[in-house]
C-alpha cells in the first residue's frame, strides 16, 4: 500500500500525483518506469517516475487519463492508498555530455520526457524542447520544462498556443537551423514514428521511448514484445528507449489496439457508473 | 543414498509389525488400484474447480493397504526430498491421518501441493515395488499425500512446526516461489529472522501466476504461506531484489546470506515471421492474465485476455496442457495442442495429458509452427505448419523429428499461445558481476550446498536448473538452507 501524498489536476485529464515510496526514490534514475495497481481487481499499468524526492521519500507520476485504471487513479486524492507499486523498472537513459540534444514531447510523453530533459541539462548540454499537444489546455509541465531547457518550442494543433503546427514541424525549424547531436522522443506511437523520420533525414541518432501494453514488467510475459532492428525486443527489460530508426513502429501501433474494443467498453461502463 | 538402516529401524517399530501382519501381502497385492474422484468431463472444461476431488477416507485406507511396507522402500529414492513413504503411508493406514501428514512434513514442506503437481509417474511411484517388480500398477503414492495433507488442513488441526529461539540473524530470499518457500521454513525453524522479497504482488511463485487453480487452488498455497507467516517468515511483495533495493543495501541493512530462488521466468518464442502479431502471446502472458489477474473468469476484473474460436498452443509440456485446458474452460470452440513430436514423447504429466483429452481438447503432433498471417488490424488469422516425422534417436534418446518435406498445412486460429520453454530469470545475474552463470544463464552452485560463487549467495530451484519442478525446487531449497546454516555458523557464530 503506498499513500497518495499528493494530487493536482494539470489539466482536464492528467493529474501530478505524488505518491510514499521511499526505496523506490531513492534507487530510481531518469527513464525508469514504475508498474501499479490501484486496487484489488486492478490492472497492472506501466507509468514512467517523472520526479523523486529521495529526502521525503515520494515519487512523482503524470498520468493522463485513458480508460478504466487511469481513471481511477486520477480521482483519487491525498490521504488516499494505492494497493501496489513496483520498480524502478526498465533501463536508465544513458544521460551524458553530447552537446546539443533535441527533446521532443507530445500529450502526456511530455511527463516522461521531463526527467530526461532535467538529466541532459544537469550533465552540462545545450537542450532544446519541442512540446507539443492537441491544444492549450492539454500542454502540461511547460514551465518545469522551461527550467530546464535552453530554449522551448511548443507546437498545437489548431495553433491556440504556440505555433500551430504538429510536432514534426518544430523539430525539423531546429534542425534545419543548428547541429543537433542526439534527439529523444516520447509521445504516442505515431507522434514518434513521424518525428524518428524527421530526424532521420538530418541523420540525427534519435531515441523513442515506447510505451507497449505490459502485464508484469520484469520480462516475464512477453506482452510488451516490438520489433526494433528485425528482432525481438521486450519493451519493459531492454527498453524502454531504443533506437528510433529502427523501430517497427507501425507493429507498435497495431499491437497498442489489441485490447481496445475490451477497453473502450470498460470505460464507458466504468464512466456511467461514476455519473451514477 | 539413503540411509537403509535408519528405515529398518523405523520398520520395525511395533505399531508397523502389526499393521504389516494384519493383512496378508496376497491380499494386498491382488487389490486394484484406486481411481481418483474426477468432476465429469464435460462440466469441468467449462469451470474452474478442482479436476480432481481427493479420495474418501475409506478408499484412502484401503488403499494404504495395498503398500507392502517394504523392507527396501525402493518408492524413497524416486521422491527427491525423500519422503519417507512407507511410514506416512502406514499411518493412513492404521488411521493416523494426522500422524501421517507430520510425516510428509519431516521433509516436504508443501505435501498438499507435491500430492497434487509432482510428476509421480515419473518419480516415487515409478520406483514403487509394484511398476519395478510386480509390473502391476504402483501405490497411489501422489493421492495419499494429497489425502493426508487434505486432512490435516480441514481438520483445523494443523500444528506450526517448533521454531528455535531466534538469534537475530537477518536471511533473506529472492523470489517466492516453491524454492524460497521450503527455504523460508526450515530457515525459520533453525532461529533465523526470515525475510522473502517478491517481485510480484502475490506471493507462491509459478503456484500462482502459473498453474492453474483447477489442478492447484490458490487456497491451498495461501494457506501454506499463512502458516509460514505464523512460524515468523515475513513476506515483502513488490519488492524486485536489484531493483527497489540491491545487494549491498541489504547486506548493509544486516543481512547475512541470501537465497535466490528467482525461477525460470522468461518465455522463449520461436522467432518465426508474424509471431509479434496480437493474439499471440506466451503461455506465461496468458496465464498470468487469467490467474493472477483473473480475467475472462472474475467479472469485475480490468484485466482483459484474448479469446476466440480456435485456440492454438504450442508445446507439449505441463505449461502447455495448463494453457489449452484454460482456454477450453474460457469457451474456445476448438482447443488445440500442436506439437512437434509425437503424444509419447510429450513432457506433460500422463494425468494432464488423460484429462485434457478427455475435455475435448484436441492434439496435432508431429506438426510445428513455421508462419502466421495476421488480417489488415495486426490480429492472427492464420499459422502454416509443418508435418513433422520421427528420425533418428537424438541425445536424449528421443527420435527427433524431422520435417516431410513439402506437407504443409494451414489452418484458421484466433489465438495462439506459445508454450516452448522458458529461459532462467536473468535479473539476479545481471546486477551480480561476480556470479558465475552458466552460457544458459543459469546460477551455478556447489551441488552440496547451492552456495553460488558469491559466498553469501545460495540459489536453487528453476534459476540453477532450468525448468524444472516444484519438489526439486523445493528439495533444492533446504538442502541451502542447510547450507547456509553451516556458513553462518562457521562465519559469525564461532
Ligand atoms: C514504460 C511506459 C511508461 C508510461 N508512462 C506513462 C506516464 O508517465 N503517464 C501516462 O499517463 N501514461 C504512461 N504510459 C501509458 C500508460 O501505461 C497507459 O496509458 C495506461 O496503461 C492506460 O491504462 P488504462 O486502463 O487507463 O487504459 P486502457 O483501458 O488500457 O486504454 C485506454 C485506451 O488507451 C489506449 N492505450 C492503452 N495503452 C496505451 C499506451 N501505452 N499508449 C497509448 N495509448 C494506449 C488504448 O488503445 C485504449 O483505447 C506509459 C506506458 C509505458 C509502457
Ligand atoms: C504453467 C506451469 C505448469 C507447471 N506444472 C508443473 C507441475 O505440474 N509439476 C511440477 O512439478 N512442476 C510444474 N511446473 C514447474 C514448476 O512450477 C517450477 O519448476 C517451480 O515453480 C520452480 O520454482 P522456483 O521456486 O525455482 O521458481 P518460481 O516458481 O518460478 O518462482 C520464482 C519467483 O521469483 C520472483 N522473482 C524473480 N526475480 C526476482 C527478484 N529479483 N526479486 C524478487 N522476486 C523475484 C518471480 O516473480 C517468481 O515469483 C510448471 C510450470 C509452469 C510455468
Ligand atoms: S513429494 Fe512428489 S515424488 Fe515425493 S513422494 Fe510426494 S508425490 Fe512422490
Ligand atoms: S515401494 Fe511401493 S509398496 Fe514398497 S513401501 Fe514403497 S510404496 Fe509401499
Ligand atoms: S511486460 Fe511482461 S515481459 Fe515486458
Amino acid at each position: 500500500m503506498n499513500k497518495v501524498i499528493y494530487k493536482e489536476f494539470l489539466s482536464e485529464k492528467v493529474a501530478r500525483i505524488v505518491l510514499e515510496a521511499p526505496d523506490i526514490a531513492q534507487s530510481r534514475k531518469p527513464g525508469h518506469f514504475v508498474i501499479i495497481r490501484v486496487e484489488n481487481k486492478g490492472e497492472r499499468v506501466p507509468l514512467t517516475i517523472a520526479d523523486s524526492d529521495v529526502q521525503a521519500g515520494t515519487i512523482t507520476l503524470i498520468v493522463q487519463e485513458v480508460g478504466v485504471t487511469s481513471a481511477k487513479l486520477v480521482a483519487l486524492n491525498a490521504g488516499d492508498y494505492i494497493l501496489d507499486v513496483v520498480g524502478p523498472l526498465g533501463q536508465a537513459t544513458n544521460i551524458h555530455k553530447i552537446g546539443t540534444i533535441l527533446c521532443a514531447g507530445g500529450g502526456v510523453g511530455i511527463a516522461p520526457l521531463f526527467p530526461i530533459v532535467k538529466g541532459f541539462k544537469e550533465a552540462g548540454n545545450r537542450v532544446i524542447t519541442v512540446l507539443a499537444a492537441r491544444n492549450k489546455d492539454l500542454l502540461i509541465l511547460e514551465e518545469d520544462m522551461r527550467k530546464y531547457s535552453d530554449e522551448v518550442v511548443i507546437m498545437t494543433d489548431d495553433g491556440s498556443y504556440g505555433r500551430k503546427g504538429l510536432v514534426t514541424e518544430g523539430l525539423e525549424e531546429v534542425l534545419k537551423r543548428e547541429k543537433v547531436d542526439e534527439s529523444i522522443v516520447i509521445g504516442p506511437a505515431v507522434m514518434m514514428k513521424f518525428a524518428a523520420l524527421t530526424t532521420k533525414k538530418y541523420d540525427v541518432f534519435t531515441q523513442a521511448s515506447l510505451n507497449t501494453i505490459m502485464v508484469d514488467g520484469t520480462g516475464m510475459c512477453g506482452a510488451c514484445r516490438i520489433t526494433v532492428g528485425g528482432e525481438t525486443k521486450f519493451v519493459c527489460v531492454d527498453g524502454p528507449e531504443f533506437d528510433a530508426h529502427q523501430v517497427d513502429f507501425d507493429q507498435m501501433l497495431q499491437r497498442l489496439g489489441a485490447y481496445k474494443s475490451a477497453e473502450v467498453k470498460a470505460y464507458e461502463e466504468y464512466l456511467a457508473s461514476t455519473n451514477n | 543414498m539413503k540411509d537403509l538402516e535408519f528405515y529398518k529401524q523405523e520398520r520395525a517399530q511395533e505399531w508397523r509389525n502389526e499393521l504389516r501382519k494384519s493383512i496378508k501381502p496376497k491380499d494386498r497385492t491382488s487389490r486394484e488400484r484406486v481411481e481418483m474422484l474426477e468432476q465429469e468431463a464435460l462440466i469441468r472444461n467449462s469451470n474452474f474447480e478442482e479436476v480432481n476431488l481427493g479420495l474418501s477416507i475409506e478408499i484412502a485406507v484401503s488403499e494404504a493397504q495395498r503398500c507392502l511396507d517394504c523392507i527396501d522402500p525402493t518408492c524413497i529414492d524416486g521422491c527427491p526430498v525423500n519422503i519417507n513413504i512407507p511410514k506416512f503411508i502406514k499411518k493412513i493406514e492404521g488411521e493416523d491421518f494426522l500422524g501421517a501428514a507430520a510425516v510428509l512434513k519431516e521433509t516436504n514442506t508443501l505435501p498438499a501441493v507435491c500430492g497434487r503437481v509432482c510428476p509421480q509417474e515419473k518419480q516415487c511411484e515409478n520406483s514403487c515395488f509394484y511398476t519395478v517388480k510386480l509390473n502391476k500398477p504402483p501405490v497411489a503414492i501422489g493421492y495419499l499425500e494429497r489425502f493426508a495433507a487434505d486432512y490435516e488442513r480441514n481438520s483445523g488441526q494443523v500444528s506450526i512446526p517448533e521454531v528455535a529461539k531466534g538469534n537475530n540473524i537477518k536471511v533473506a530470499a529472492v523470489g517466492a516461489g516453491p524454492a524460497a518457500l521450503a527455504w523460508s521454513a526450515d530457515m525459520t525453524k533453525l532461529g533465523y529472522d526470515v525475510t522473502v522479497f517478491e517481485a510480484l504482488h502475490e506471493i507462491g511463485g509459478v503456484l500462482k501466476y502459473g498453474i492453474p487453480e483447477f489442478r492447484l487452488p490458490n487456497g491451498i498455497i495461501d494457506f501454506e504461506i499463512e502458516n509460514l507467516r505464523k512460524m515468523g517468515v515475513k513476506f515483502e511483495t513488490n519488492f524486485i531484489v536489484g531493483r527497489t533495493k540491491d545487494f549491498d543495501t541489504l547486506r548493509k541493512e544486516g543481512f547475512k546470506a541470501f537465497f535466490v530462488g528467482s525461477g525460470a521466468g522468461l518465455p522463449n518464442f520461436m522467432n518465426i515471421p508474424g509471431e509479434n502479431s496480437i493474439n499471440i502471446l506466451s503461455s506465461n502472458e496468458f496465464l498470468t492474465r487469467v490467474n493472477l489477474m483473473g480475467a475472462l473468469r472474475t467479472e469485475d476484473a480490468d484485466t482483459p485476455a484474448p479469446m476466440g474460436k480456435t485456440v492454438v498452443v504450442i508445446g507439449g509440456g505441463n505449461t502447455a496442457m495448463d494453457s489449452v485446458r484454460t482456454a477450453k474452460r474460457l469457451g474456445a470452440e476448438r482447443s488445440i495442442i500442436v506439437y512437434r513430436r509425437s503424444k509419447e514423447e510429450m513432457p506433460a504429466r500422463i494425468e494432464e495429458v488423460k484429462h485434457a483429452i478427455e475435455e475435448g481438447v484436441e492434439f496435432m503432433n508431429l506438426h510445428n509452427p513455421i508462419e502466421y498471417s495476421a488480417d489488415d488490424q495486426g490480429f492472427v488469422r492464420s499459422m502454416k505448419l509443418q508435418k513433422m516425422e520421427l528420425g533418428e534417436a537424438d541425445a536424449s534418446g528421443r527420435r527427433r523429428p524431422v520435417p516431410i518435406e513439402g506437407a504443409i498445412e494451414e489452418i484458421d486460429v484466433n489465438v495462439v499461445v506459445v508454450a516452448v520453454g522458458v529461459s532462467p530469470n536473468p535479473l539476479v545475474p545481471s546486477v551480480l558481476s561476480d556470479l558465475e552463470v552458466t552460457k544458459w544463464g543459469t546460477i551455478v552452485v556447489n551441488e552440496n550446498n547451492m552456495q553460488s560463487s558469491i559466498e553469501d549467495i545460495f540459489a536453487g530451484g528453476d534459476i540453477v536448473r532450468g525448468g524444472a519442478t516444484v519438489i526439486l525446487a523445493m528439495g533444492d531449497g533446504r538442502k541451502a538452507a542447510a547450507g547456509m546454516h553451516e556458513y553462518i555458523k562457521e562465519k559469525y557464530l564461532v
